[in-house]
């Protein structure tokens, strides 16, 4: 009896940091759908959400304001965007590369801010817990089980789910969207009609960085409330491959960020239970299961038709 | 009119040369605007980085100490960009392969031939890092997976068994006897050190200090560095080597030539009857083992134990590829360019010592460098296209 309850409270615990930890692979992750779907693979999302999240922090820690903090990733988010456009949209360069350059940019810049800047690990009050209280008394978190996995969240947490029915309606039901997949998807149609693909591509790639940096950010101002050097670790680039394993949809992507964040979940438990798992082994799982997600072969063909081949008009 | 063509021809061949040097002075320009944010005087610091790398003896020993992993890296690097695959999996190839050269070492000891048992240490770390490529390239022609991603995730996996094992089966057992624990290996046998260039030149004679024939100035540093006591090993002269018979390899041989080929236009080498992803596997497992000989190297030729995954591969998978970038990809350009980055690479050390800015400063520049070269390859391109059209 005590034992079912024991495995119980390790489920709702693996639940709960799963939503939690997905936060940051959304945000990242459906920037990074924008990206692919107009045809251009940016690989240096892990360097824009380490900028993200320095800026995010710094803000926070000088004005006491997360909301600003949010901003202020966003526009740092934008601009790695923009210079990501400029090298790989404008000069064409190959993008499997210039987004490695982006990732050595941002990883580098963040740790020599972080280091001149602020010096000293400290931390900020970001955003907190919500309370979803109604009439003073009842509060949505005392749901039993239910209310301590669903209502105690951030609001960033609540942002980066919504933002999942948001993006499937922009990238579907409106003509912006219509043209984002149909550059990704056959640029020189889309050029023939008057339409300037360069714009369209600027727009996806800077719009789906700045969500990588607000990434970055929840994790420094949400999350954990700290800024450490290369604190992502590796997120970013998992969140390039979440849009592979949610074949470039929103919904794949949703559906691979909740996997992935809660093999994460299990693995922070595997260490916090001191099962006889070692804890490296247990770091590997989730680059272990991306290769593994990446190998599967189901809904390849949905994959933008032209990602990552740079368009020059009249040379197709 | 034939004249002005070859005038032309001749600029633009300069323009190409100069181009990699100009991305990298914007590179400096931007780290400069930097520091004068940070209120550091660039021009202070960047003197203070060359004078640091190329300066005195021991800074130059230093810059060709990582010279040497820059070189091998890149190598690999240009191997799998000549055959069409992008290889961002070095850093991960560098570590299994310096495990199991370790590992290899302190089995054999010194229970055979010296030189025999290094040579076993080198092919162990070579084939070790071949077959962590093989596994992306494999994925990459049989199934589909992008290499890129799939490299990356490998080097995460690599990073955590070599923290399992230097934890584990590996420590060093004086670790444990005195408690601290500290995730390494055991130190190799002496024996099995590849020789230092001091060594090299005892044994062919040269047995004076720069002090003692009375040398000044730069021939007073460079005798040092060649003969004097420093950190500098055979292992540059082992990457040069290898860098010759690369050139040779890519260019002189059939097996090099179908690499290329399959690099330059797959569908074309298809309708050739060439093996696309045979030779997709092979340019990727010939790019590992470069990456695992420069984790050998860096084993037995300076380090000599196995320590921290990330501080024995130190980020060479990464720039490398800017040294083979800048090196334009070709084996013999990268050996310059490789001393260049390992001098980058030294001065920012020296940089954060003297003038207390991070040398985290250099991996943003090496970041700009890589932005701004392949950005800069945008104009070769167009001007290959417009002589195409025009010819």
């Amino acid at each position: 009896m005590n034992e079912n309850l024991t495995v119980l409270a390790i489920i709702l615990g693996i639940v709960h940091s799963g939503i939690r930890l997905a936060t940051p692979y959304l945000y990242a992750a459906i920037g990074e759908t924008f990206a692919q779907r107009s045809g251009v693979l940016n690989l240096g999302v892990e360097g824009v959400m380490l900028m993200g999240a320095f800026f995010g922090f710094f803000t926070v820690f000088q004005t006491g304001n997360p909301w600003l903090g949010l901003v202020a990733a966003a526009i740092i988010g934008l601009l790695m965007g923009l210079l990501m456009s400029v090298v790989s949209i404008t000069f064409q360069a190959e993008q499997g590369i210039s987004g490695i350059g982006l990732y050595m940019f941002g990883l580098g810049a963040s740790s020599l801010l972080f280091k001149t800047m602020l010096g000293t690990v400290a931390g900020v009050d970001g955003f907190s817990e919500l309370k979803f209280c109604f009439g003073g008394s009842f509060c949505l978190t005392d749901i039993p089980v239910l209310g301590d996995i669903f209502f105690s969240h951030s609001i960033m947490t609540y942002g980066a789910f919504a933002l999942v029915p948001v993006s499937w309606w922009a990238l579907n039901k409106t003509t912006w969207g219509l043209k984002i997949r149909a550059v990704g998807q056959n640029p020189e149609a889309v050029d023939s009609l008057g339409v300037s693909v360069t714009a369209v591509r600027y727009a996806a790639v800077s719009l789906g960085s700045a969500l990588a940096g607000i990434g970055g950010a929840s994790l420094s101002i949400s999350l954990l409330g700290i800024f450490q050097e290369n604190m992502t670790n590796g997120m970013g680039f998992i969140a390039v491959a979440l849009v592979y394993f949610g074949s470039w949809r929103p919904k794949g992507v949703l559906l691979g960020a909740l996997l992935f964040s809660a093999v994460n979940a299990l693995q922070l438990w595997v260490q916090v239970l001191g099962l006889n798992i070692p804890s490296d082994v247990a770091v590997m799982l989730p680059y272990l299961l991306t290769i593994i997600a990446l190998a599967l072969p189901f809904r390849r063909s949905l994959q933008p038709a032209a990602l990552t081949k740079p368009f020059a008009r009249g040379e197709n | 009119m034939e004249k002005t063509r070859v005038n032309r021809q001749f600029f633009e061949r300069l323009l190409d040369t100069l181009l990699p040097f100009l991305a990298v002075l914007a590179a400096f320009i931007i780290g400069a605007v930097i520091l004068s944010l940070q209120g550091v005087n660039p021009w202070e610091a960047y003197k203070a980085m060359v004078v640091g790398a190329f300066g005195s003896k021991n800074g130059l020993a230093d810059t060709l100490v990582k010279a040497t992993p820059l070189l091998l890296v890149g190598l690999g690097i240009a191997i799998a960009f000549r055959g069409g695959v992008i290889n961002i999996g070095a850093e991960g190839q560098l570590i299994v392969a310096a495990v199991l050269t370790t590992f290899v070492g302190l089995q054999l000891g010194d229970s055979l031939n010296s030189t025999l048992v290094i040579v076993i240490s080198l092919i162990a770390g070579a084939v070790m890092g071949g077959l962590w490529a093989a596994i992306p390239g494999y994925l990459k022609a049989h199934l589909g997976v992008n290499e890129i991603l799939s490299t990356i995730m490998m080097n995460q996996i690599a990073i955590q068994i070599g923290f399992y094992l230097l934890r584990g089966p590996m420590i060093d057992p004086a670790e444990v006897e005195a408690g601290t624990n500290i995730p390494h290996s055991a130190r190799l046998p002496k024996a099995i050190d590849m020789p230092r260039f001091t060594d090299l030149a005892k044994s062919l004679g040269f047995t004076q200090s720069a002090k003692d024939l009375n040398l000044q100035g730069a021939s007073k540093e460079i005798y040092g560095v060649l003969v004097e006591p420093t950190r500098l090993h055979s292992g540059l002269i082992f990457a040069i080597v290898m860098a010759i018979l690369i050139y040779i390899f890519l260019w002189r041989t059939t097996i090099g030539y179908r690499i290329r080929a399959v690099g330059l236009n797959p569908h074309a080498s298809r309708y050739a009857g060439i093996n696309v992803k045979a030779n997709m596997i092979l340019s990727m497992t010939l790019s590992g083992v470069f990456a695992g000989l420069a984790g050998a190297v860096e084993i037995l030729g300076l380090h000599h134990r196995m320590f921290e995954p990330l501080a024995v591969s130190a980020g060479y998978g990464f720039s490398g590829i800017v040294a083979a970038l800048f090196g334009k990809l070709h084996p013999l350009g990268m050996i310059p360019s490789s001393i260049l980055f390992g001098g980058l690479l030294v001065g920012g050390d020296k940089m954060q010592r003297a003038m207390q800015v991070p040398q985290v400063l250099i991996q943003a520049i090496l970041g700009l460098v890589v932005l701004f070269v392949v950005s800069t390859d945008y104009f070769a391109r167009k001007r290959q296209n417009r002589r195409v059209s025009v010819d």
